[in-house]
Parts: C-alpha cells; structure tokens; sequence
C-alpha cells in the first residue's frame, strides 16, 4: 500500500518556490495561463509542474500572480506533461498540454494551446462547463 | 455564484471500500468545494505509466538544507526533533536519489508566510524549509524542531494536527507524491478533514510517524521515523533498481 497524498495547502512556496524554476528552456517559448476555480475565479494560491518527457526537462511556476502561472518551454516540444496542485486539491491533477497542432490524439483536442502575442496560452479550469481534461490516476 | 454553506460532517466515517487513495470530492474540507474536478476523469495516457519523472542532482541542494536549525544565527525555538525514513517503492525498493522537500509551521504553529495571521509569534531563528536527495538505500534525513498544531478557518474551532509537508519526487513521472506526515497519537486526528480523506484507515495509518528510540539522540533531540511508499508507476513500469 502507497502513502496516499494530502494538499500542498496555502504555504507551498515556503518549500517549494526557494528560487524561480519555470524555465525548461531559456531560450524556449513562453506559455503562460491561468489556474481558474468552479466559479472561474482564479486560483492564487496553486502550483503547476510541467515535464517535457521527450526532451526531460522540468519547471514549476507558483499561481501568487493572480492565479496565472508563466513558463519557457522549448520551442520543438510536442507536448508537456502537467501537474496542478493547489489548497483543496488532496491529491494533485494531472492534464497535459500540446505546443503543436499536429500530433494532437483524438480526444485530447481541448489541450491544445493558443497562439497569443508572441508566445503560447493555456488556462487550466478546475471545474465548469469548459473544465481541462485530467487524467484518472 | 455565491458559496452553498456546507452543513454536512466534517469528518467522514471510515470506509475500506473506497480503496487506499484520497478522496478528492471530500465536502468537509470546503476548499475542495469549487477546485476538486467533479468531472470523471479521463484514461490516463498509457505511456505515462512507465514515463520516467525529473531527476535532481546535489547542484540543488546547499550543505544545511537538511537542517532546519542550523539556517540562522541562531537556533529556533521548540523541541528539536530527527526525522527520518525511507522513500520505497511498495515492492519495498529503494528510490534512491529522489528529491524530498519539506516545509512546516515553527514551533507555536505559525507558518513564515503573509497569509498566515495565526496570533501566535514567528521565529527569527526558522524558516521552516528544508531538502535532501535520498541516499543509495533511499534514506532521508531532516534536523528540525517538532511543529505546532494551528488554527485554521475550515469550521467551527478547527484545528490542524502538528505536521510536515512532504513533496518527493521518486524515479517515474507517476510517482511524484505531495503529502504531509503527522505525529503518533496526535488528538486531532478525529477532527481534521483532511487527514480523514483518506478514508480506509490502514491506509491513512501511513500518514503518521513512528517515535523512534534508537534514533533518539540523548540529551539532544527526539527522532521519528517514517518511510514514503511510492506506487510501481503501473503496468509496463521499469522496475526501480534495487540496492545492492
């Protein structure tokens, strides 16, 4: 049996934001969004993990921002993997977002991210109509 | 849309039925009211169960990071205390090299963060932040003092069982693992909704530490113990390496 999770609660940053870490690529893209809760409110007090599995580079990005979190991914990567947690979350959520419209599988459609200014949008709606896909895990 | 007031019980009976996972729909912890996902989820994309997680190098860490006392001119205030385990896997295998990373309230409960206003003083001498990469028999190992319960807004006189956060990053990307560990016999338990989302009881039973004699340090600090069983990663997993 696994030690089952618990939130990250409202204090993560004290252990988990010591020094920006949102950066897989520095001369990568930006992506940028913003966590959003039931009401559409946003999330301020939330963190995002995004893996790039093919070219194994990691960031994470606090949501103090007004709920919006910002990256540098790298500009030829297909997908990323990602992690939300946050206050009221007990056990962290899981979705993915896609950087290219091609390769995108069927069903994962709504990942796509958009085109804004020069870089890449992706918001991240915990509950709603438009709610992002998570994956059972 | 305004906030229904939630009437019901903060705190759910046991039920070994739901299986060993946290319940994320769990109404008495009402933050979860609006941020839990209330759709069924999706099917995990088949890859991810044998997808390999970041790995983190000594680069990350400073020579105390694993000592919560020494970070200071001074040393904080409370019961200094050892804690220390094992991060396995639940085939008993050792996750060596996994990033841990833990942040806890000081000694009278309060956390080093704005929006704690709990009234109750903060420690020059504590930042409350600590890390360390697990050795080649997965062991890890903080220095810290013991931290307070606290008041928090969830109900009526609601109160958190004394507690360390504890995010970890094992060698798959399915592993990662963000939970907090409690401390034995702690009377809060029997009211802390989020400790009792986990509601099979064996399973919320590895939430808590063990007091640890032999690692008791005399006439210096009490030691608990606690090891943090990571899932396999699922069908198709490459086996963690076991230790020699």
């Amino acid at each position: 049996m696994k030690t089952p999770s618990q939130t990250v609660g409202p204090y993560y940053s004290i252990g988990l934001e010591r020094r920006a870490e949102n950066e897989l690529d520095s001369d990568g893209i930006e992506l940028s969004g913003t966590l959003l809760d039931g009401r559409g409110e946003p999330i301020a007090d939330g963190l995002v993990e995004a893996w790039d599995p093919a070219g194994r580079r990691w960031g994470r990005c606090g949501t103090e921002d007004g709920g919006r979190f910002t990256f540098r991914v790298p500009r030829d990567a297909g997908h990323l993997e990602v992690a939300v947690f946050a206050r009221g979350l007990l056990r962290h959520q899981l979705t993915r977002v896609y950087l290219k419209a091609d390769g995108v599988p069927p069903g994962h459609e709504t990942l796509l991210a958009e085109h804004e200014g020069g870089g890449l949008r992706f918001d991240i709606r915990m509950q709603g109509e438009n709610a992002t896909l998570f994956f059972a895990h | 849309m305004s906030s229904d007031p939630y009437e019901g019980p903060v705190v759910l009976p046991d039920d070994e039925s739901l299986g060993p996972e946290v319940q994320i729909d769990y109404p008495g912890y009402r933050s979860t009211q609006w941020r839990a996902p209330k759709r069924p989820l999706v099917t995990l994309p088949e890859e991810l169960h044998s997808l390999d997680g970041p790995v983190f190098g000594e680069d990350m860490l400073n020579a105390l990071d694993n000592d919560l006392t020494r970070q200071h001119d001074g040393e904080p205030l409370g019961e200094r205390i050892v804690v220390h385990g094992r991060v396995v896997d639940e085939d008993g295998r050792a996750v060596r090299g996994a990033l841990v990373e833990v942040w806890q309230a000081n000694a009278a409960g309060r956390y080093k963060h704005e929006v704690d206003q709990h009234p109750a003083p903060l420690d020059p001498n504590f930042s409350g932040a600590g890390r360390c990469l697990t050795d080649d028999e997965g062991r890890y190992r903080f220095v810290t003092v013991k931290p307070g319960s606290y008041p928090w807004g969830n109900h009526e006189n609601a109160w958190r069982p004394a507690h360390i956060h504890f995010s970890v990053f094992g060698r798959l990307f399915m592993q990662r693992l963000v939970t907090q560990m409690y401390f034995p016999g702690d009377p809060l338990f029997a009211y802390d909704p989020i400790f009792n989302s986990v509601r099979d009881p064996r399973s919320r039973a590895l939430l808590v530490s063990r007091f640890d004699l032999s690692e008791t340090q005399p006439a210096w600090a009490l030691a608990y113990e606690w090891d943090v069983v990571l899932g396999r990663g699922g069908p198709g997993t490459t086996p963690v390496e076991e230790t020699p």
